[in-house]
Protein backbone atom coordinates (compact mmCIF):
# COMPACT_ATOMS: atom_id res chain seq x y z
CA UNK A 1 0.00 0.00 0.00
CA UNK A 2 1.88 2.84 -1.46
CA UNK A 3 0.98 6.83 -0.79
CA UNK A 4 0.25 8.84 -3.66
CA UNK A 5 3.92 10.58 -5.43
CA UNK A 6 4.55 13.51 -3.70
CA UNK A 7 8.31 15.39 -2.93
CA UNK A 8 10.28 15.32 0.19
CA UNK A 9 12.09 17.61 1.82
CA UNK A 10 13.88 16.78 5.14
CA UNK A 11 15.13 20.21 6.26
CA UNK A 12 18.32 20.62 8.56
CA UNK A 13 16.74 23.87 10.36
CA UNK A 14 13.84 25.31 11.47
CA UNK A 15 14.50 28.09 9.17
CA UNK A 16 14.73 26.00 5.98
CA UNK A 17 11.42 23.91 6.83
CA UNK A 18 9.70 26.98 7.59
CA UNK A 19 11.05 28.44 4.36
CA UNK A 20 9.32 25.07 2.12
CA UNK A 21 6.39 25.32 3.93
CA UNK A 22 5.86 28.69 3.28
CA UNK A 23 7.05 28.37 -0.82
CA UNK A 24 4.42 25.20 -0.90
CA UNK A 25 0.73 25.27 -0.07
CA UNK A 26 0.57 21.67 -0.70
CA UNK A 27 3.06 20.56 1.75
CA UNK A 28 2.60 19.06 5.14
CA UNK A 29 4.83 18.95 7.98
CA UNK A 30 5.59 15.15 9.29
CA UNK A 31 7.36 14.07 12.80
CA UNK A 32 6.89 10.79 13.70
CA UNK A 33 4.36 9.84 10.88
CA UNK A 34 2.63 7.49 13.08
CA UNK A 35 -0.79 9.03 12.26
CA UNK A 36 -0.11 11.00 9.16
CA UNK A 37 1.44 7.50 7.13
CA UNK A 38 -1.59 5.62 7.20
CA UNK A 39 -3.65 8.65 6.22
CA UNK A 40 -1.49 9.17 3.25
CA UNK A 41 -1.54 4.68 2.40
CA UNK A 42 -4.86 4.69 2.96
CA UNK A 43 -5.10 7.73 -0.01
CA UNK A 44 -7.44 9.82 2.72
CA UNK A 45 -4.77 12.38 2.61
CA UNK A 46 -2.69 12.91 -0.38
CA UNK A 47 -0.18 16.26 0.21
CA UNK A 48 1.94 17.47 -2.27
CA UNK A 49 4.83 17.71 -0.42
CA UNK A 50 6.17 16.28 2.65
CA UNK A 51 8.20 18.63 5.28
CA UNK A 52 10.38 15.88 7.39
CA UNK A 53 10.92 17.57 10.49
CA UNK A 54 12.61 14.68 12.59
CA UNK A 55 16.35 15.90 11.70
CA UNK A 56 15.84 19.35 12.97
CA UNK A 57 17.81 19.49 16.15
CA UNK A 58 17.47 21.27 19.08
CA UNK A 59 13.39 19.80 19.25
CA UNK A 60 13.67 16.51 21.10
CA UNK A 61 13.51 18.04 24.57
CA UNK A 62 11.47 18.30 27.53
CA UNK A 63 13.17 21.34 29.66
CA UNK A 64 12.64 22.88 32.64
CA UNK A 65 11.60 26.94 32.33
CA UNK A 66 11.19 28.16 35.63
CA UNK A 67 7.74 29.06 35.28
CA UNK A 68 6.67 26.11 33.09
CA UNK A 69 7.73 23.12 31.49
CA UNK A 70 8.55 23.23 27.32
CA UNK A 71 7.99 20.20 25.17
CA UNK A 72 9.90 19.97 21.70
CA UNK A 73 8.12 19.02 18.39
CA UNK A 74 10.11 16.11 18.32
CA UNK A 75 9.73 14.78 22.01
CA UNK A 76 7.84 10.67 21.39
CA UNK A 77 5.32 9.53 23.25
CA UNK A 78 7.56 7.33 25.23
CA UNK A 79 9.54 10.21 26.65
CA UNK A 80 6.18 12.36 27.78
CA UNK A 81 5.25 8.75 29.35
CA UNK A 82 8.31 8.82 31.57
CA UNK A 83 9.41 11.87 31.55
CA UNK A 84 9.87 13.26 35.64
CA UNK A 85 9.18 16.73 34.75
CA UNK A 86 6.22 15.89 33.14
CA UNK A 87 4.74 13.63 35.67
CA UNK A 88 5.36 16.38 38.24
CA UNK A 89 3.63 19.25 36.41
CA UNK A 90 0.86 16.96 34.35
CA UNK A 91 0.20 13.64 35.33
CA UNK A 92 -2.64 13.41 32.98
CA UNK A 93 -0.27 14.54 30.07
CA UNK A 94 2.09 11.46 31.10
CA UNK A 95 -0.72 9.04 31.78
CA UNK A 96 -1.97 10.21 28.37
CA UNK A 97 1.60 9.43 26.27
CA UNK A 98 1.29 6.04 27.80
CA UNK A 99 -2.16 4.95 26.49
CA UNK A 100 -1.34 6.16 23.05
CA UNK A 101 -0.77 3.31 20.24
CA UNK A 102 1.45 0.83 21.25
CA UNK A 103 5.00 0.09 22.67
CA UNK A 104 6.85 0.50 18.98
CA UNK A 105 4.11 3.57 18.13
CA UNK A 106 4.86 5.44 21.58
CA UNK A 107 8.77 5.07 20.55
CA UNK A 108 8.17 7.32 17.76
CA UNK A 109 5.10 9.03 16.94
CA UNK A 110 5.20 12.57 19.04
CA UNK A 111 3.12 14.13 21.32
CA UNK A 112 2.91 17.83 19.40
CA UNK A 113 2.39 15.32 16.47
CA UNK A 114 -0.65 13.80 17.90
CA UNK A 115 -2.10 17.08 19.14
CA UNK A 116 -1.17 19.15 15.76
CA UNK A 117 -3.37 15.84 14.09
CA UNK A 118 -6.69 16.68 16.30
CA UNK A 119 -8.13 13.05 16.47
CA UNK A 120 -11.26 13.25 17.77
CA UNK A 121 -10.56 10.20 19.95
CA UNK A 122 -6.34 11.00 20.99
CA UNK A 123 -5.62 11.14 24.70
CA UNK A 124 -2.82 13.49 24.33
CA UNK A 125 -5.36 16.71 23.64
CA UNK A 126 -7.14 15.64 26.54
CA UNK A 127 -4.07 16.13 28.58
CA UNK A 128 -2.93 18.98 27.22
CA UNK A 129 -6.13 21.70 27.89
CA UNK A 130 -6.12 19.65 31.29
CA UNK A 131 -2.79 20.76 31.53
CA UNK A 132 -3.37 24.33 30.73
CA UNK A 133 -1.04 24.12 27.80
CA UNK A 134 -0.03 27.07 25.35
CA UNK A 135 0.95 25.62 21.99
CA UNK A 136 3.86 27.75 20.02
CA UNK A 137 3.61 27.86 16.38
CA UNK A 138 5.89 28.44 14.20
CA UNK A 139 5.62 30.13 10.71
CA UNK A 140 8.07 31.95 8.40
CA UNK A 141 6.43 35.43 10.17
CA UNK A 142 7.44 34.81 13.38
CA UNK A 143 5.81 32.75 16.50
CA UNK A 144 2.62 32.79 17.92
CA UNK A 145 1.26 31.32 21.02
CA UNK A 146 -2.32 29.30 20.97
CA UNK A 147 -4.15 28.33 23.95
CA UNK A 148 -4.92 24.87 24.14
CA UNK A 149 -8.82 25.57 24.45
CA UNK A 150 -8.02 27.45 21.35
CA UNK A 151 -6.20 25.09 19.70
CA UNK A 152 -8.40 22.27 18.92
CA UNK A 153 -11.28 23.74 16.22
CA UNK A 154 -12.97 20.82 14.74
CA UNK A 155 -12.34 17.03 13.93
CA UNK A 156 -8.95 16.52 12.49
CA UNK A 157 -8.58 20.42 12.89
CA UNK A 158 -6.03 22.51 14.82
CA UNK A 159 -5.61 26.11 14.89
CA UNK A 160 -2.37 25.64 12.82
CA UNK A 161 -1.82 27.16 9.58
CA UNK A 162 -0.62 25.73 6.89
CA UNK A 163 2.64 27.13 7.04
CA UNK A 164 3.12 26.95 10.54
CA UNK A 165 4.71 24.06 12.50
CA UNK A 166 3.62 22.90 15.90
CA UNK A 167 7.39 23.48 17.29
CA UNK A 168 6.19 22.92 21.04
CA UNK A 169 4.19 23.16 23.73
CA UNK A 170 4.22 24.72 27.26
CA UNK A 171 2.54 23.62 30.07
CA UNK A 172 2.36 26.04 33.43
CA UNK A 173 3.78 24.94 36.37
CA UNK A 174 0.25 25.42 38.60
CA UNK A 175 0.31 23.07 41.40
CA UNK A 176 -2.23 20.88 41.88
CA UNK A 177 -2.61 17.67 40.53
CA UNK A 178 -4.20 15.79 37.58
CA UNK A 179 -4.93 12.32 36.12
CA UNK A 180 -6.01 10.96 32.50
CA UNK A 181 -8.24 7.70 32.47
CA UNK A 182 -10.06 5.96 29.31
CA UNK A 183 -11.48 3.20 28.25
CA UNK A 184 -9.60 1.56 24.94
CA UNK A 185 -11.05 0.74 21.97
CA UNK A 186 -9.52 -3.26 22.59
CA UNK A 187 -10.50 -2.66 26.23
CA UNK A 188 -8.59 -1.51 29.33
CA UNK A 189 -6.42 1.39 27.95
CA UNK A 190 -5.41 0.08 24.90
CA UNK A 191 -5.93 1.81 21.25
CA UNK A 192 -7.92 4.52 20.72
CA UNK A 193 -10.71 6.23 23.46
CA UNK A 194 -13.95 5.27 22.94
CA UNK A 195 -14.31 7.99 25.78
CA UNK A 196 -11.86 9.42 28.46
CA UNK A 197 -11.00 12.13 30.12
CA UNK A 198 -8.85 14.22 32.24
CA UNK A 199 -8.96 16.86 35.20
CA UNK A 200 -6.56 19.10 36.87
CA UNK A 201 -7.53 20.21 40.01
CA UNK A 202 -6.17 23.20 42.93
CA UNK A 203 -7.48 23.00 46.65
CA UNK A 204 -7.29 25.52 48.71
CA UNK A 205 -8.31 25.26 52.34
CA UNK A 206 -10.63 22.44 51.65
CA UNK A 207 -11.89 24.16 48.37
CA UNK A 208 -11.56 23.50 44.90
CA UNK A 209 -9.60 26.95 43.72
CA UNK A 210 -9.44 25.72 40.28
CA UNK A 211 -10.30 23.01 37.72
CA UNK A 212 -9.82 21.79 34.19
CA UNK A 213 -11.69 19.22 32.76
CA UNK A 214 -11.17 17.69 29.46
CA UNK A 215 -13.15 15.28 27.09
CA UNK A 216 -11.81 13.00 24.73
CA UNK A 217 -13.74 10.55 22.32
CA UNK A 218 -17.03 12.15 23.16
CA UNK A 219 -17.58 15.31 21.05
CA UNK A 220 -16.54 16.54 17.59
CA UNK A 221 -13.13 17.57 18.99
CA UNK A 222 -10.86 17.60 22.08
CA UNK A 223 -13.15 19.54 24.06
CA UNK A 224 -13.40 21.33 28.03
CA UNK A 225 -16.63 20.08 29.67
CA UNK A 226 -17.46 23.84 30.95
CA UNK A 227 -20.22 22.18 32.53
CA UNK A 228 -18.48 19.75 34.80
CA UNK A 229 -15.53 22.57 35.46
CA UNK A 230 -18.39 25.19 37.11
CA UNK A 231 -19.84 22.94 39.44
CA UNK A 232 -16.51 22.02 40.49
CA UNK A 233 -15.12 24.99 40.85
CA UNK A 234 -15.65 26.42 44.12
CA UNK A 235 -17.16 23.19 45.53
CA UNK A 236 -15.46 20.66 48.08
CA UNK A 237 -14.47 18.26 46.28
CA UNK A 238 -16.12 15.58 48.36
CA UNK A 239 -17.67 12.55 46.67
CA UNK A 240 -20.99 14.49 46.14
CA UNK A 241 -19.38 17.34 44.23
CA UNK A 242 -17.33 14.60 42.34
CA UNK A 243 -20.41 13.03 41.29
CA UNK A 244 -22.43 16.55 40.49
CA UNK A 245 -19.44 17.62 38.25
CA UNK A 246 -19.55 14.21 36.44
CA UNK A 247 -23.54 14.58 35.61
CA UNK A 248 -23.08 17.56 33.85
CA UNK A 249 -19.72 16.32 31.38
CA UNK A 250 -21.75 16.32 28.35
CA UNK A 251 -23.72 19.94 29.01
CA UNK A 252 -23.38 21.40 25.63
CA UNK A 253 -20.98 18.78 23.91
CA UNK A 254 -22.34 17.51 20.75
CA UNK A 255 -22.18 13.37 21.58
CA UNK A 256 -21.18 11.43 18.80
CA UNK A 257 -22.15 8.05 17.98
CA UNK A 258 -19.52 5.90 16.29
CA UNK A 259 -18.70 2.16 15.88
CA UNK A 260 -17.23 1.84 19.40
CA UNK A 261 -20.43 3.23 21.46
CA UNK A 262 -23.87 4.98 20.99
CA UNK A 263 -24.43 8.45 21.96
CA UNK A 264 -25.84 7.06 25.19
CA UNK A 265 -22.96 5.29 26.32
CA UNK A 266 -20.22 7.87 24.92
CA UNK A 267 -22.32 10.26 28.06
CA UNK A 268 -22.49 7.71 29.95
CA UNK A 269 -18.52 6.75 29.93
CA UNK A 270 -18.05 10.53 29.85
CA UNK A 271 -19.37 10.66 33.23
CA UNK A 272 -17.44 7.64 34.18
CA UNK A 273 -14.01 8.93 33.17
CA UNK A 274 -14.79 12.61 34.26
CA UNK A 275 -15.45 10.82 37.85
CA UNK A 276 -12.52 8.72 37.77
CA UNK A 277 -10.08 11.46 36.77
CA UNK A 278 -11.56 13.76 39.41
CA UNK A 279 -10.61 11.14 42.16
CA UNK A 280 -7.40 10.65 40.67
CA UNK A 281 -6.22 13.99 40.22
CA UNK A 282 -7.72 15.15 43.73
CA UNK A 283 -5.75 12.28 45.03
CA UNK A 284 -2.47 14.34 43.76
CA UNK A 285 -3.45 17.39 44.84
CA UNK B 1 21.91 3.31 5.85
CA UNK B 2 23.47 0.17 7.95
CA UNK B 3 21.47 -2.85 7.38
CA UNK B 4 22.19 -5.88 10.04
CA UNK B 5 25.33 -4.00 10.29
CA UNK B 6 26.23 -3.55 6.35
CA UNK B 7 26.64 -0.29 4.91
CA UNK B 8 23.76 -0.24 2.26
CA UNK B 9 22.31 2.39 0.07
CA UNK B 10 19.84 2.99 -2.70
CA UNK B 11 17.51 5.55 -4.33
CA UNK B 12 14.09 5.07 -4.23
CA UNK B 13 11.09 7.22 -4.46
CA UNK B 14 10.10 9.69 -1.65
CA UNK B 15 6.94 7.38 -1.08
CA UNK B 16 8.83 3.74 -0.48
CA UNK B 17 8.27 2.54 2.63
CA UNK B 18 10.95 0.97 4.78
CA UNK B 19 9.52 -2.22 4.78
CA UNK B 20 9.87 -2.26 0.98
CA UNK B 21 12.90 -1.03 0.34
CA UNK B 22 14.48 -4.26 2.92
CA UNK B 23 12.62 -6.49 1.34
CA UNK B 24 12.02 -5.61 -2.39
CA UNK B 25 15.72 -3.84 -2.81
CA UNK B 26 17.51 -5.81 -0.07
CA UNK B 27 16.11 -8.89 -0.64
CA UNK B 28 15.42 -9.28 3.13
CA UNK B 29 12.15 -10.62 3.13
CA UNK B 30 12.20 -11.99 6.99
CA UNK B 31 10.45 -8.71 7.65
CA UNK B 32 6.72 -9.11 6.78
CA UNK B 33 4.39 -7.20 5.31
CA UNK B 34 0.46 -7.27 7.41
CA UNK B 35 -1.85 -5.04 7.77
CA UNK B 36 -0.11 -1.83 6.07
CA UNK B 37 -2.13 0.09 8.77
CA UNK B 38 0.24 0.31 11.89
CA UNK B 39 -1.68 -2.33 13.67
CA UNK B 40 -0.37 -5.54 13.29
CA UNK B 41 3.59 -5.26 13.90
CA UNK B 42 4.51 -7.72 11.50
CA UNK B 43 6.77 -5.29 9.88
CA UNK B 44 8.62 -4.74 13.38
CA UNK B 45 12.27 -3.99 12.75
CA UNK B 46 14.97 -2.00 14.88
CA UNK B 47 15.41 1.02 13.78
CA UNK B 48 18.51 2.63 15.94
CA UNK B 49 17.89 0.15 18.37
CA UNK B 50 14.09 0.97 19.01
CA UNK B 51 11.52 -1.46 17.81
CA UNK B 52 9.39 0.44 14.94
CA UNK B 53 6.98 -0.61 12.54
CA UNK B 54 8.76 -0.59 9.36
CA UNK B 55 5.69 -0.15 7.56
CA UNK B 56 4.95 3.33 9.02
CA UNK B 57 7.94 4.68 8.25
CA UNK B 58 9.66 6.04 4.77
CA UNK B 59 12.83 4.60 3.42
CA UNK B 60 13.78 8.28 3.33
CA UNK B 61 13.17 9.02 6.60
CA UNK B 62 15.71 5.82 7.80
CA UNK B 63 18.67 7.38 5.64
CA UNK B 64 21.62 7.14 7.66
CA UNK B 65 20.03 4.94 10.21
CA UNK B 66 20.89 2.11 11.63
CA UNK B 67 18.37 -0.79 10.94
CA UNK B 68 18.41 -4.36 12.16
CA UNK B 69 15.99 -6.75 10.98
CA UNK B 70 15.11 -11.08 11.63
CA UNK B 71 17.88 -11.96 9.19
CA UNK B 72 20.37 -10.01 11.51
CA UNK B 73 19.36 -11.40 15.23
CA UNK B 74 21.21 -14.31 15.09
CA UNK B 75 25.22 -14.32 15.70
CA UNK B 76 27.40 -16.34 14.32
CA UNK B 77 24.85 -19.06 13.80
CA UNK B 78 23.24 -18.83 17.21
CA UNK B 79 19.81 -18.33 17.76
CA UNK B 80 19.08 -14.69 19.90
CA UNK B 81 17.90 -16.17 22.96
CA UNK B 82 14.03 -14.88 21.66
CA UNK B 83 14.61 -17.01 18.54
CA UNK B 84 15.57 -20.19 20.70
CA UNK B 85 12.38 -19.34 23.32
CA UNK B 86 9.93 -19.00 20.11
CA UNK B 87 11.26 -22.66 18.81
CA UNK B 88 11.73 -24.09 22.98
CA UNK B 89 8.13 -23.33 24.06
CA UNK B 90 6.33 -23.41 20.80
CA UNK B 91 5.50 -19.61 20.15
CA UNK B 92 4.40 -19.56 16.52
CA UNK B 93 2.36 -21.41 14.63
CA UNK B 94 1.51 -20.14 11.16
CA UNK B 95 4.88 -18.22 11.87
CA UNK B 96 3.47 -15.40 9.52
CA UNK B 97 3.50 -12.59 12.67
CA UNK B 98 6.62 -14.34 13.96
CA UNK B 99 9.35 -11.94 13.06
CA UNK B 100 7.63 -9.39 14.08
CA UNK B 101 6.83 -10.68 17.67
CA UNK B 102 10.23 -11.52 17.78
CA UNK B 103 12.13 -8.11 17.35
CA UNK B 104 9.43 -6.70 19.46
CA UNK B 105 9.91 -9.16 22.46
CA UNK B 106 13.56 -8.50 21.95
CA UNK B 107 13.38 -4.67 21.87
CA UNK B 108 11.58 -5.67 25.55
CA UNK B 109 14.22 -7.53 26.92
CA UNK B 110 16.92 -5.07 25.89
CA UNK B 111 15.21 -2.77 28.28
CA UNK B 112 13.90 -4.80 31.44
CA UNK B 113 15.80 -8.30 31.46
CA UNK B 114 13.25 -9.59 34.12
CA UNK B 115 9.33 -8.29 32.74
CA UNK B 116 6.81 -9.62 34.47
CA UNK B 117 3.41 -11.28 31.99
CA UNK B 118 1.79 -8.42 32.43
CA UNK B 119 4.79 -5.86 30.98
CA UNK B 120 5.67 -8.56 28.39
CA UNK B 121 1.64 -8.55 27.07
CA UNK B 122 1.58 -4.92 27.31
CA UNK B 123 4.73 -4.44 25.51
CA UNK B 124 3.30 -6.60 22.57
CA UNK B 125 0.56 -5.04 22.54
CA UNK B 126 1.52 -3.51 18.77
CA UNK B 127 1.68 -7.04 17.96
CA UNK B 128 -1.35 -9.12 16.74
CA UNK B 129 -1.24 -12.97 15.83
CA UNK B 130 -4.08 -14.10 14.22
CA UNK B 131 -3.47 -17.72 15.71
CA UNK B 132 -3.98 -16.64 18.88
CA UNK B 133 -1.05 -18.14 19.69
CA UNK B 134 -0.31 -15.04 22.53
CA UNK B 135 0.07 -17.70 25.58
CA UNK B 136 2.71 -19.59 23.90
CA UNK B 137 4.66 -16.49 22.82
CA UNK B 138 4.66 -14.87 26.04
CA UNK B 139 6.12 -17.89 27.86
CA UNK B 140 8.72 -17.90 24.96
CA UNK B 141 9.77 -14.42 25.70
CA UNK B 142 9.75 -16.11 29.23
CA UNK B 143 12.36 -18.19 28.21
CA UNK B 144 14.65 -15.97 26.67
CA UNK B 145 14.43 -13.02 29.63
CA UNK B 146 15.54 -16.47 31.79
CA UNK B 147 18.13 -17.38 29.76
CA UNK B 148 19.37 -13.61 29.04
CA UNK B 149 19.56 -13.63 32.85
CA UNK B 150 21.56 -16.70 32.83
CA UNK B 151 19.28 -18.78 34.73
CA UNK B 152 17.58 -22.48 33.45
CA UNK B 153 14.24 -21.37 32.31
CA UNK B 154 11.02 -23.17 33.79
CA UNK B 155 9.94 -26.17 32.22
CA UNK B 156 7.35 -25.92 29.83
CA UNK B 157 3.67 -26.26 30.54
CA UNK B 158 3.03 -28.87 28.88
CA UNK B 159 5.71 -31.36 30.85
CA UNK B 160 4.29 -29.66 34.26
CA UNK B 161 0.61 -28.85 33.75
CA UNK B 162 -0.68 -32.75 32.92
CA UNK B 163 0.78 -34.64 35.92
Amino acid sequence: MYPREFDYVAPASLDEALDALAANPGAKVMSGGMSLLPLMKMRLFSPEMVVDIGRIPGLDDITDQEDHIAIGALVRHHQTATSALVAEHAAALAEAAAYTGDNQVRRRGTTCGSLAHADIAADQPAGALAAGATMVAASKNGKREIAAADFFVDTLTSALEPDEILVGIRIPKTGGGSAYDKLGRRGGHSDYAVAGAAAWVRKSNGTVEDARIALTGVGTKPMLAAGSMEAFIGSDGSAAAIAAAADRATEGVTVLEDLYGSEAYKAHLARVFVARALEQALARA
Amino acid sequence: MTVNGKAVSGSVEPRTLLVHFLREDLLLTGTHVGCESGYCGACTIHLDGVPTKSCMVLAAQADGCDVTTIEGLAKNGDLHPVQEGFWERHGLQCGFCTPGMIMSAAGILAENGSPTEAEIRHGLEGNLCRCTGYHNIVRAVEYAAAKMRGEEPAPPEWETDLV
